[in-house]
């Protein structure tokens, strides 16, 4: 890094530029990453990979990518504005139960609908809840995310007459693209290739738009106030508003994953709205490593297969997300992403 | 008219009259030092001026305008910058992105969300050449924690001073830094000032230091403003000398 030209992948990641040249390799790996979730669905029965490709593992991938949506919106707050929000339930589930209602009072079945839906009711619900929480910091915002978040559970949980209480509602088959793709017989069929897509398209957006907002002036100022309030105020940036602007637009995104749970689970119910929905956010991001931009994505993807897996395997599944959790804040801060970066400077030091 | 002029400043915390009835003015172009013993209230009145803190009485107007109950932001848009003694910074972010910050924030860039801060040609060439000015140009990729105290306070200097200021408020910029060093920072900021056109108000306890850079110095002491003058004139004063010069 001896000329002045900045290394452009500086852009994806929160640390330094000269940070960014070893994560390069990741880059390229991320790349190729895509490209094969692009093929998936094509390879099955092709050698030492082809097992991915069953539609289970399709499905199964969609789960890990809406989560990683979630995920990288959360971490706007956690990695970029200095913020652990334990309430992003809100707006996942808030977004899933504006499908859902959708559904039964209104009788729309189209997934650009749901959408609509979702987004607008996060963006509201973050709008309200951070014009209380940003007032504060620290574990008093983090607490208060958790008790409002609380309520929309309770309210979830106490009107059945309009959500179902625990049994949920039920979220059909939509149709996409404005009815341009409509519901085929196969459900299973629909939701591991043409919803897959559909998931995948928007996953690729909304990393895309994300990523830019990360390496935008605007995020720079959150890692500004990240870093130093103070100092962030003594250079003009109005602290409290961007937190507010950051909070918003990570509910945002986080309403647009919701909205895409909502017909893959095929039922909104009120443990998406609960509070530990929110530390499963906290936990794929932290898991996948929350200083990097890319964590998350790995986060969301990796925890889905966890709780996939371990669920079957035994009944202290939590316990074990327990331990793992200790773990990772013991001894790998930087969650998968770091033992990445630690392994390829290991590969050029051993070169 | 002075640039600033602050009248009947008061400021206590709790039974401590930190700041205690002074009158201070700063002149267009004019580099003022501002010294006395610790606790004589100079961070105070700094704090005060930047709108860190607001007085229990008096005024303080900045180009005719009253802003003594104006934010901190809205100062630093009227043109009052100020640098920190414990130096802030963003620790994480490269030199180029510290100075870059204030850059964007002071263009109304940082509003800019669906924009890479690297597309910004401007904002990088005009960081890129502050971090020169401040000979911290080699280290523009290291991240803010990463840099040597001496660097750090350049850097926080270069902070305030990216934000084009009319006034800057430095406090104790070399403050903790070895004694080669602070040669180093007074040059720059004497020589930055002066070529900007700017009005500095320095907290220093370094009496060679002052002697050399300033057009004036003020002399706090317990909250007080206890003598000012020119450096010749400082100099002779015996107060000061039994103040201030005395213990040293």
């Amino acid at each position: 890094m001896s000329s002045v030209q900045h290394s452009p992948d500086a852009a994806l990641t929160l640390g330094t530029a000269r940070d960014a040249h070893r994560i390069r390799p990741a880059l390229w790996y991320t790349a190729a990453l895509a490209l094969l979730a692009l093929l998936l669905p094509f390879l099955e029965g092709v050698p030492v990979i082809g097992w991915l490709a069953s539609p289970f593992q399709r499905i199964q991938l969609t789960y890990g990518l809406v989560f990683s949506i979630a995920a990288l919106a959360f971490n706007l707050l956690l990695g970029y504005t200095g913020l652990l929000s334990f309430g992003h339930a809100a707006f996942f589930g808030g977004a899933a139960y504006a499908a859902g209602l959708l559904v039964k009072y209104l009788h729309v079945y189209s997934m650009e609908g749901f959408l609509l839906a979702g987004l607008t009711s996060a963006l509201v619900l973050a709008a309200v809840f951070g014009s209380v929480c940003v007032r504060y910091t620290r574990i008093f915002f983090s607490i208060l995310t958790l008790a409002l978040s609380q309520v929309l559970w309770a309210l979830a949980l106490k009107f059945f007459w309009i959500t179902n209480g625990t049994d949920g509602l039920s979220i059909p088959t939509p149709t996409l693209l404005w009815g341009l793709v409509g519901t085929s017989g196969d459900k299973v069929r629909f939701l591991s290739f043409t919803y897959y897509y559909y998931v995948l398209v928007i996953f690729f957006v909304c990393v895309a738009v994300m990523g830019v907002i990360a390496a935008s002036p605007f995020g720079k100022a959150l890692q500004a106030i990240r870093d130093n309030e103070v100092r962030a105020q003594f250079v003009g940036i109005g602290v409290r508003r961007y937190r507010w602007y950051a909070f918003v637009i990570s509910g945002a995104f986080t309403g647009v994953a919701g909205a895409l749970f909502a017909p893959l689970n095929g039922l909104t119910t009120p443990d998406i709205l609960h509070w530990t929905f929110s530390g499963k956010i906290v936990f794929m991001t932290v898991l996948g490593g929350f200083k990097s931009f890319i964590g998350p994505i790995l986060g969301g993807i990796a925890y889905n297969y966890l709780e996939t897996y371990v669920i079957k395997t035994t009944e202290y599944w939590q316990m074990l997300l327990g331990i793992i959790l200790v773990a990772l804040v013991l001894v790998m801060p930087r969650g998968i992403v770091g033992v990445f970066a630690w392994g390829s400077r290991r590969e050029q030091r051993n070169r | 008219m002075p640039l600033l002029f602050a009248q009947g400043l008061r400021k206590s915390f709790g039974e401590t009259r930190a700041v205690d009835g002074v009158d201070f003015l700063v002149e267009s172009e004019e580099l003022v030092s501002l010294v006395g013993s610790n606790g004589a209230g100079k961070t105070t009145l700094v704090n005060l001026l930047s709108g860190l803190l607001v007085p229990d009485a008096g005024s303080i107007a900045f180009q005719d305008a009253d802003i003594t109950a104006v934010p901190v932001r809205d100062r630093i848009k009227a043109g009052i910058a100020r640098s920190f003694q414990l130096v802030n910074l963003f620790d994480q972010l490269s030199a180029l992105d510290n100075v870059r910050l204030a850059i964007f924030s002071r263009d109304g860039t940082t509003r800019q969300v669906l924009r890479l801060a690297e597309r910004n040609r401007h904002a990088r060439e005009e960081a890129l050449e502050i971090l020169r000015d401040f000979g911290l140009e080699d280290k523009w990729d290291t991240p803010a924690a990463g840099l040597a105290q001496g660097e750090r306070k350049l850097l926080d200097v270069a902070l305030a001073y990216a934000l084009r200021p009319k006034l800057i408020l430095l406090d104790e910029p070399t403050s903790g830094v070895g004694t080669r060093e602070k040669g180093t920072i007074m040059d720059a900021v004497a020589q930055l000032v002066q070529a900007r056109g700017l009005a500095a108000v320095i907290v220093e306890h370094d009496m060679d230091v002052v002697f050399t850079y300033s057009h004036r110095i003020v002399m706090m002491h317990q909250g007080k403003v206890l003598a000012e003058g020119t450096p010749e004139q400082i100099r002779a004063d015996e107060r000061v000398a039994t103040a201030l010069l005395g213990k040293a």
